[in-house]
């Protein structure tokens, strides 16, 4: 028996006073390069972080890209022009110069953000089984448990750090899955990003415990650019969590990730992913702006990468995990709940591309709809000529809550070989009122009522997130539905 | 307990009447059967009493323990205590029988300033009642009535009503689709909720149920209002000469 029910029902009664309760702003000193975008602004970064000449030139050359390149529009979503030249692309919170060895020496006022964030830093997170690097506004800052994965030969670091300790495996992957041109935002990415996370498992390494990111954009007008590259050596295991949230502000703020994992041959990859940054007000105000590139390759035979999402914030999301099945039997899944309530648009879902001989894949896409809120579930499924007897099994489903919202389905479906199979599924239905009644006669209110009819719809997606995600994941699709029912 | 008078009640949508004009009153500890042809608007009397939106009051007033019932949303009712067994159990896709059924219980209990159960407490609980009406755990870790048979659907709903304890409980045609054996365990467990404190109101259209539990007082319900009533006796009436009888009676 899991108090998952019951947690939902408590985040809906705690968040009826205050919808965003992480919508708090913390004055912390930022260190900020100055507004625009030329390469000067990518030299300071890169000396800021006292890179080497190899990454400065991977950085300008993407630069140099990027410049050639049109913002994509093709996109469901209605978007405000960006002001490329009036955004901040390098903030770090201000602090000694050399990092910080123990929690003791963290900045106060970042552990008070953490705290209020729920972000697991202190020894009970141990027995939680959680090894955090977090990521506040740009910069790593504090990186716990690398000991006892240092011992398992498991690299779990800052990208900034990766770059001075490992640099010939940054080097020898980095760009590798989402080379630098790929597209507009992953090129403006490559060409600014300021840090993430690296991470490296040895083969046939095990990773004993959730590897966790928690994002949190703060210093005013700055861009986040996170950078994340994934490595998982023959036959190893990993799961890796990300979570973010931001606080509340008016001005819209872009961000543009990248991630890229790797899985060699026989290796695994989980990647579990929560999204609530700050979804803008009733009235559509505020709210980030969110062009993530995030794709996976199975590089080697009987690999795995497995995609786990629950995007319930941003003003707009623009997001598409995908896979690339290049090894033989190798195996690509994508799990993604969407919530969209009041002005929000989320253009989301994944590519399958399978290269690679019986290579598998599964999309289960569930898209909920509230308020104005605009989903559209975009996917594409790519069998070429080699991959003799692959499948792909499609499952999208949208949920509608109340009658001015909408959800799109655009599946693009494409077969080079004939031994291929691609099955597609796609529902819409609506939360019907007697759903509503029923729960409200058995004594829950109407948010609450509506809280467990999404969480139900979404089930089969919510069941493959690690368990203390889950209740987090359920307490924030009861709290982005707030409002949604009059 | 309950004091109908002079109900009227229309579908929102088509504006058409179909409550016309219902007085009923029930007191504490008694078991009051509602009989009457199909489209004669038991379920809507029922749907009025819970709350359901789609209909509009025109006359009439309900009150529930001397307050004005029908100024409650439907889940401000069920926390107070009535409680409707559905003709139709409504499906809820991915959520935990448990889930929900826990959820109720402590939705209910926090209005009486219960403190919520712990997952020991709730489970020993559900493990009494379970027993009581002779139904199978599996049925509790699947989705909320999806794929239950029209039986265990009925058997689910009285399951719920014996977990949540209301005051006043209302059954829309619990006996249809029950087989004879499970009849006799639903009805049972209808019996174990029969106090001092409670009233049962049933609706149901075979005098069969009513050998199993007894009521105090009979009605007859057809074209919107209540056109008879009497005791057990009545129920009898009826099986033996039909609805015709009401020609003279309406
Ligand atoms: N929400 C609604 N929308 C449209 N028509 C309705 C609605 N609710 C009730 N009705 C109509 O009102 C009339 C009475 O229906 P009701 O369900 O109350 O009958 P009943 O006495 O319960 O019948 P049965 O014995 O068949 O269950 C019927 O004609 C029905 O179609
Ligand atoms: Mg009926």
């Amino acid at each position: 028996m899991s108090g998952a029910t019951a947690e939902t029902l408590d985040a809906v009664q705690s968040a009826s006073g205050d919808s965003y309760k992480y919508g708090f702003f913390t004055d912390i000193e930022a260190e900020t390069a100055p507004p625009g975008l030329n390469e000067d602004t990518i030299r300071f970064i890169s000396a800021k972080k006292e890179e080497p000449q190899w990454l400065l030139d991977w950085r300008l050359e993407a630069y140099r890209v990027w410049l050639k390149m049109a913002e994509p529009h093709w996109a469901k979503l209605k978007v405000a022009p960006i002001d490329y030249q009036g955004a901040t692309y390098y903030s770090a919170p201000k602090q000694d110069k050399d990092r910080p060895k123990s929690l003791d020496e963290i900045d106060p006022e970042l552990l008070k953000t953490y705290e209020k964030l729920g972000i697991p830093l202190r020894e009970r997170e141990a027995l939680a089984g959680i090894a955090v690097d977090a990521v506040f506004d740009s910069v790593s800052v504090a990186t716990t448990f690398k000991g006892k994965l240092g011992e398992m030969g498991i690299i779990f670091c800052s990208f900034g750090e990766a770059v001075r300790e490992h640099p010939e495996l940054v080097r020898k992957y980095l760009g590798t899955v989402v080379p630098q041109g790929d597209n507009f935002f992953a090129a403006l990415n490559s060409a600014v990003f300021s840090d993430g996370s690296f991470v490296y498992v040895p083969e046939g390494v095990r990773c004993p415990m959730e590897l966790s990111t928690y994002f949190r954009i703060n210093a005013a007008n700055t861009g986040q650019f996170e950078r994340t590259l994934l490595i998982a050596d023959k036959g190893a295991y990993v799961s890796y969590l990300e979570g973010c949230t931001a606080p509340q502000r008016d001005e819209n703020q872009l961000h543009a990730a990248v991630v890229e994992l790797v899985a060699l041959e026989g290796a695994q990859i989980k990647y579990s992913t929560v999204q609530n940054w700050y979804p803008g007000d009733a009235e559509g105000r505020g709210g980030i702006y969110n062009f993530v590139t995030k794709r996976g390759i199975c590089k080697g035979d009987n690999s795995k990468i497995s995609w786990t999402q629950v995007e319930t914030g941003s003003a707009i999301t623009w997001k598409y995990p995908s896979c690339i099945l290049e090894g033989d039997n190798s195996v690509g899944e994508f799990y993604s709940v969407a919530i969209t309530n009041n002005l929000q648009q989320a253009d989301t879902g994944t590519k399958m591309i399978h290269i690679g001989k019986n290579t598998r894949s599964t999309i289960i896409s569930k898209g909920i709809s509230a308020g104005r809120g605009q989903n559209t579930y975009r996917g594409l499924v790519r069998m070429l000529p080699k991959a003799k007897n692959s499948r792909n099994f499609t499952q999208c489903d949208s949920l509608l809550v109340g009658d001015k919202c909408g959800a799109h389905t655009v599946p693009y479906v494409e077969i080079r070989n004939p031994s291929a199979r691609a099955e597609h599924e796609a529902t819409t239905s609506k939360v019907s009122d007697d759903q509503m009644f029923y729960c409200q006669q058995r004594g829950l209110s109407k948010e609450d009522a509506l809280a467990l009819i999404v969480n139900g719809f979404c089930k089969e997606v919510l069941k493959e997130l690690p368990m203390e995600f889950a209740v987090e994941a359920q307490k924030l699709l009861a709290v982005s539905l707030e409002g949604s029912v009059g | 307990m309950l004091e109908i008078r002079n109900l009227h009640a229309r579908i929102e949508e088509d504006g058409r009447e179909i409550l016309k004009g219902i007085d009923l009153s029930v007191k504490a500890g008694e078991v009051h059967a509602i009989m009457g042809p199909n489209g004669s608007g038991k379920s809507t009397l029922a749907s009025v009493l819970a709350g359901r939106p789609g209909y509009e009051i025109t006359e009439g007033s309900v009150t529930y323990q001397d307050r004005d019932l029908l100024g409650l949303a439907a889940d401000e009712r069920a926390r107070e205590g009535i409680f409707l067994a559905f003709q139709y159990p409504v499906e809820i896709p991915g959520v935990n029988n448990m889930y929900f059924l826990r959820a109720a219980l402590n939705a209910v209990r926090k209005q009486r300033g219960d403190k919520d159960l712990d997952a020991g407490q709730f489970l020993k609980a559900v493990r009494a009642k379970l027993k009581l009406l002779d139904i199978g755990e599996d049925l509790l870790q699947r989705a909320v009535n999806v794929g239950f048979s029209g039986g265990e659907k009925k058997r689910n709903e009285i399951f719920q009503m014996a977990m949540l304890e209301p005051k006043l409980a209302i059954l829309d045609e619990t006996d249809s689709g029950l087989d004879i054996d499970a009849l006799r365990v639903v009805s049972n467990g209808v019996n174990r909720l029969r106090s001092p404190e409670r009233a049962i109101v049933m609706i149901t259209h075979y005098q069969r149920l009513l050998d199993y539990i007894e009521p105090d007082h009979v009605h007859v319900l057809s074209g919107g209002k209540i056109v008879l009533s009497g005791d057990k006796n009545l129920a009898t009436e009826l099986e033996k000469h039909g609805y015709a009888m009401l020609g003279d009676a309406a």
